[in-house]
């Protein structure tokens, strides 16, 4: 039953409850799929068994008319989030055997809900990484490819994995984890929609950190409502998690209403980036008149201190990465190489555990956070942050949403990029500022590049306005009616 | 001014105490994990205690209330809003790499503890701040010659580090200090200042001066685990460094540790700049915010604490510093010398407490709390010498047998025996009649001037009356009956 | 900002990871070009503006002081690189 891969997951759910198939069967197409995929290395584990057997329960509740919210869905996890008695890497060397004993929080509701794990995702190691060519476990390929062209290309990253996965129909959906553009970015080069929710909308506990005052969970799936669906089965308060926002989680499938009618859409200035290729001006341009023709109202914003979400960021992260990844010792779990002396022990165990761009970014956390640079770096950045959150604050008088590109190209190929980390960096450009202050972001695909490739389109809300990001995304893409599909992965 | 005789003149020792003090909870600081002590390693470590990936911290508010009520009890600023920062080095028992500390902006500010010295001398010490943050786990050096075994039981136990203003210039003062912060730890109920079992610990900052100049370099001592040794490495310390700067030399500023064996001190071998902290505020957690009425009420339900129960015994129970200062050092020695003095001679109970009942404790190695004697029961004992039952001398063995047997009821005893005292003048001079004629010499003694033999007659009748006769009627007749 | 191979060192040391001689001078140089790139932000007047800890005005929520339950000891060193006895090993430490 080759074409249940090919559902959404709404389509999925419906069928399901209207016993058009099973889930059993869904989960069968599923692992198929996951293993036509192998040739992008989204996958560091499949857990083929593990889904049989949810899907079987799912199976039994959903005869019962018990059936929960996302029951014999197939996802695909980012193997950042800690999945009990499944290996967990974070795609690293150092977290080599790590087997948590225990779920996240996220992934737990996901299991409760009746949600089928296919397997756990490929991504940049510890989520740094804008590529998803920085793991242990080997670079992931983007199941698109320039037209006519043979070269593997990125998926984005870091959380490439499951955005690829999604993108090939290996998993009806899929959970990621968006730092400065970790869910979106990938999204857009992978032509899916990705969302990265409110901070604190999403529980932390049990994700590998990497910093944790911007670090997000949220849904990558191929259609607006999927993502909804599956955000509202995410987010959630967790008493566990001390930056989890007690609030209350709406119906977001219910906000997809399709009406933008007088809805301000901030148009930012100063989005409108040098090298930023002529395709992506256009594309926004096109956006803008989809949603105005849609009956909403486009205003033009300013939001001053963009052009200083990048460095402030790559101070901000990096530092709080070094803490966070200080555990990574060699001493209770994962990789230890041998030493004379403790510290010799600690030395050899980072230096081989970790890979080169996470060598770099806890360097420079370390760096940032040392004696006498403390005020000029990390504490002056924490100021431009306030800036950049004020910014938004300032703007969100005046518009509802906020559209902009979601990145400046369309996705590059494997190798490129590599010599210049901050040609690296600077992919996230778009996507930084919403991290930074904390605002819900999406990214959905809204048409191909002259190559063919992917473009997405990002709608950024206010702090937990979920509804009016989700709402308006839903509008956009009705008039987007993106239905390319890559060519390696489904059907190969 | 305590002044240390050099080689070359007098020197002044400055001193600063560091004492961690293991907060008194059911849970740790940041995860749900218990706190008891002994428990067979790694039996008591949450994932979180053990910086398992995506661990988090969520601060338990007892903790919180308990650091409250410390800074309350040391008459400190207590600061309604502060945050906890991550202090970042490597160390096999710091799971996560960091601790999990405060430092810019502590919960509590400036107090102060008022010493107990010889000689009923007081003096005040500075408290500079105190912080909550997370204990260690336990690294055992000695269990195999080539590793060390590492148990995590104790990672995560909330801390309270309590800082001292550089205002202590002996050993003497240092472990008045140290006794009087434990006693209002243990009146608080905070911290039960157990420094064999490590739930109070000092770092000890020394250094010297010629009296009058500015601030010597200083060297810390650290972990230091009982008033003794703290006493011990500051007396060699301060010896150490005085010899160092009159053979012309100059202090290293390091971190020490104190080896009890030998007595001394000696540098620690890891290297300064793993001293880079790195202090950033933890992004796990928020600042900690705190309503004043909350504070208002913790202050409110303190109990009263040794300095004002000090006072108290001195100004409305007349006795003296001493004495009071003796009875206040623990709450519990404090809540039995009340319940005893209650409607009592305050004195005679204090004697009876000091004297008595804690020399019983001292020999049998018990805990004021373990007495077989309740203060009910020593109560009604000092009673029945109080209406004349029975004299001072006799109590005291009517003592010894309720400790012994566990007896409540010092009436029943007295009356089993036949203890009661005789104050009969008729049978008590009889007695002297007898003990007078027996020695004729003892009583030309004392015509001849020697008052001394008093003592021994009322020996004398002591025995012939199995101490039962009353002391004072046998003085009295006694004298009437030598003196003629 | 230019980073020395000596202060990649130092930081390398301060963040336990081992960065051979021969590496050093490259990684000062990627660094140093990182730095330079953040040096951007010194062009941002932020006097009077505090810094930003959290994006959410949330007060922190105090958790109750009630034993939830240790992690089963074979649980906390299942996948332990070396134990004895129920205690991490790790090599000698000498203070």
């Amino acid at each position: 039953m080759a074409g249940l891969a090919d559902l959404t997951l709404a389509e999925a759910r419906d069928g399901l409850r209207n016993k058009d198939f099973s889930a059993l069967e869904l989960a069968e197409a599923e692992i198929t799929a996951v293993e036509a995929a192998r040739g992008l290395n989204a996958f560091i584990t499949e857990t083929p068994e593990r889904a049989l057997a949810q899907a079987q329960r799912s199976d039994a509740r959903l005869a019962k008319g018990e059936g929960l919210a996302l029951d014999g869905l197939p996802l695909a996890i980012k193997d950042l989030f800690c999945t009990e008695g499944t290996l967990t890497t974070a795609a690293s060397h150092i977290l080599d055997g790590f087997t948590p004993r225990y779920e996240s929080t996220v992934t737990a509701k996901l299991w409760a809900a009746g949600a089928v794990m296919l397997g756990k995702t490929n991504l940049d190691e510890f989520a740094m990484g804008s590529s998803s060519t920085q793991s242990h476990y080997g670079p992931v390929e983007n199941p698109w490819r320039k037209a006519g062209e043979d070269r593997p290309l990125v998926p984005g990253g870091s959380s490439g994995g499951s955005a690829a996965a999604v993108a090939a129909r290996a998993g009806l959906g899929a959970t990621g984890t968006d730092t400065g553009g970790s869910i979106r970015q990938p999204a857009s080069f992978c032509g899916v929609v990705g969302m990265k929710p409110t901070y604190g909308r999403c529980s932390r506990f049990g994700i590998v950190a990497f910093a944790s005052s911007l670090d997000q969970a949220g849904p990558f799936a191929r259609t607006v409502r999927d993502c909804a669906i599956l955000l509202g089965a995410m987010a959630g308060y967790d008493p566990r998690d001390s930056t989890s926002a007690d609030v209350e989680v709406p119906d977001f499938e219910a906000a997809l209403s399709g009406d933008v009618r007088g809805l301000k859409v901030g148009i930012p200035d100063e989005y409108r980036v040098d090298g930023m290729g002529g395709e992506i001006e256009k594309l926004w341009r096109q956006g803008i008149d989809w949603l105005e023709g849609a009956g909403a109202e486009t205003v033009e914003i300013s939001l001053p201190h963009t052009r200083y979400a990048l460095p402030c960021y790559y101070i901000l992260a990096p530092a709080e990465a070094s803490a966070n990844l200080a555990r990574y010792d060699g001493v209770r779990y994962g990789l230890r190489v041998p030493g004379d002396s403790i510290d010799e022990m600690y030395e050899n165990t980072r230096a081989e555990g970790f890979g080169q761009e996470v060598k770099r970014r806890v360097l420079i956390g370390t760096y940032v956070l040392s004696a006498g640079y403390y005020d000029a770096y990390y504490l002056k950045a924490q100021r431009v942050r306030t800036l950049i959150s004020r910014d938004f604050t300032e703007a969100f008088e005046k518009a509802d949403v906020i559209l902009t590109p979601t990145t400046p190209s369309a996705a590059f190929a494997v190798g490129e990029k590599m010599d210049d980390p901050i040609a690296m960096y600077l992919n996230d450009v778009f996507t930084v500022p919403a991290s930074l202050a904390g605002l819900p972001g999406i990214s959905l695909p809204a048409g191909l590049s002259e190559a063919g490739l992917p473009l997405g389109l990002q709608l950024i809300g206010r702090a937990f306005d979920e509804e009016t990001v989700l709402r308006t995304a839903g509008v956009l893409e009705d008039a987007a009616a993106f239905d390319a599909r890559p060519g390696r992965g489904v059907g190969e | 001014m305590t002044l240390i005789e050099g080689r070359t003149g007098e020197w002044e020792c400055v001193i600063g105490l560091e004492i961690h003090a293991q907060v008194i909870s059911k849970a740790k600081l940041f995860s749900g994990a218990p706190t008891d002590f002994g428990a067979e390693p790694n039996t008591q470590v949450s994932f979180v205690d053990a910086a398992m990936p995506g661990m988090l911290p969520v601060i338990n508010g007892f903790c919180v209330e308990q650091a409250v009520r410390t800074g309350l009890g040391l008459e400190a600023e207590i600061n309604l809003t502060s945050v906890f920062d991550r202090k970042n080095y490597f160390y096999p028992d710091l799971p996560q790499g960091y601790q999990i500390s405060q430092f810019p902006l502590p919960i509590v500010g400036k107090g102060s503890i008022t010493l107990d010295l010889e000689g009923g001398e007081t003096r005040t010490i500075g408290i500079t701040r105190l912080h909550l943050e997370q204990d260690a786990g336990k690294s055992l050096h000695d269990r195999e010659p080539g590793a060390t075994y590492i148990d995590l039981n104790r990672s995560g136990v909330a801390l309270m580090e309590i800082v001292s203003e550089p205002d202590m210039r002996s050993a003497e003062e240092a472990g008045a200090y140290i006794r009087k912060l434990r006693s209002i730890l243990r009146y608080l109920g905070t911290c039960d200042g157990n420094m064999e079992e490590g739930s109070l610990r000092a770092d000890v900052n020394v250094s010297v001066r010629r009296p009058g100049e500015d601030l010597g370099t200083r060297c810390e001592i650290k972990n230091v685990n009982s008033v003794r040794f703290v006493q011990q490495a500051i007396e060699y310390e301060a010896a150490r460094q005085i010899d160092i700067i009159e053979d012309g030399g100059v202090i290293a500023q390091e971190t020490r540790l104190f080896d009890p064996s030998r007595g001394e001190t000696r540098p620690m071998r890891t290297k300064e700049e793993s001293h880079d902290y790195r202090y950033f505020p933890d992004p796990d957690l928020l600042p900690l915010e705190l309503d004043a009425e909350w504070v208002a009420d913790i202050k409110a339900s303190l109990p009263e604490l040794p300095e004002a129960k000090k006072a108290r015994f001195m100004a409305d129970l007349d006795l003296d510093a001493y004495d009071a200062g003796v009875l206040v050092a623990e709450r519990e020695t404090a809540e039995y010398f009340e319940a005893v003095a209650e409607g009592r001679d305050a004195k005679a109970c204090a004697n009876w407490v000091m004297g008595d009942l804690f020399a019983a404790l001292n020999k049998a190695g018990l805990g004021i709390n373990e007495a077989p004697v309740s203060a009910a029961s020593l109560g009604a004992l000092i009673d029945l010498i109080d209406d004349g039952t029975i004299s001072r001398r006799i109590a005291k063995e009517v003592f010894e047998t309720m400790w012994r047997t566990g007896s409540k009821d010092a009436a029943a005893i007295v009356a089993e025996k036949g203890l009661e005292q005789i104050s009969d003048s008729g049978a008590i001079e009889a007695e002297i009649d007898k003990v007078i004629a027996a020695n004729p010499g003892q009583v030309a003694a004392f015509k001849g001037g020697n008052e001394k033999v008093i003592g021994w007659f009322v020996g004398q009748i002591m025995k012939a009356t199995e101490g039962k006769a009353n002391p004072r009627t046998v003085n009295e007749i006694l004298r009437r009956k030598l003196a003629d | 900002m230019s980073l020395d191979k000596a202060t990649v060192a130092k930081i390398a040391r301060l963040a336990r990871i081992k960065v051979p001689d021969d590496d050093l001078a490259a990684l000062a140089g990627e660094l140093s070009n990182i730095l330079d790139w953040i040096e951007q932000l010194n062009e941002v007047d932020t006097r009077d503006v505090p810094p930003m800890t959290h994006v959410a005005a949330m007060k922190l929520k105090w958790r109750q002081d009630e034993v939830t339950g240790a992690a089963p000891r074979d649980d906390v060193i299942a996948d332990a690189p070396e134990e004895r006895d129920g205690f991490f090993t790790v090599p000698k430490v000498l203070e």
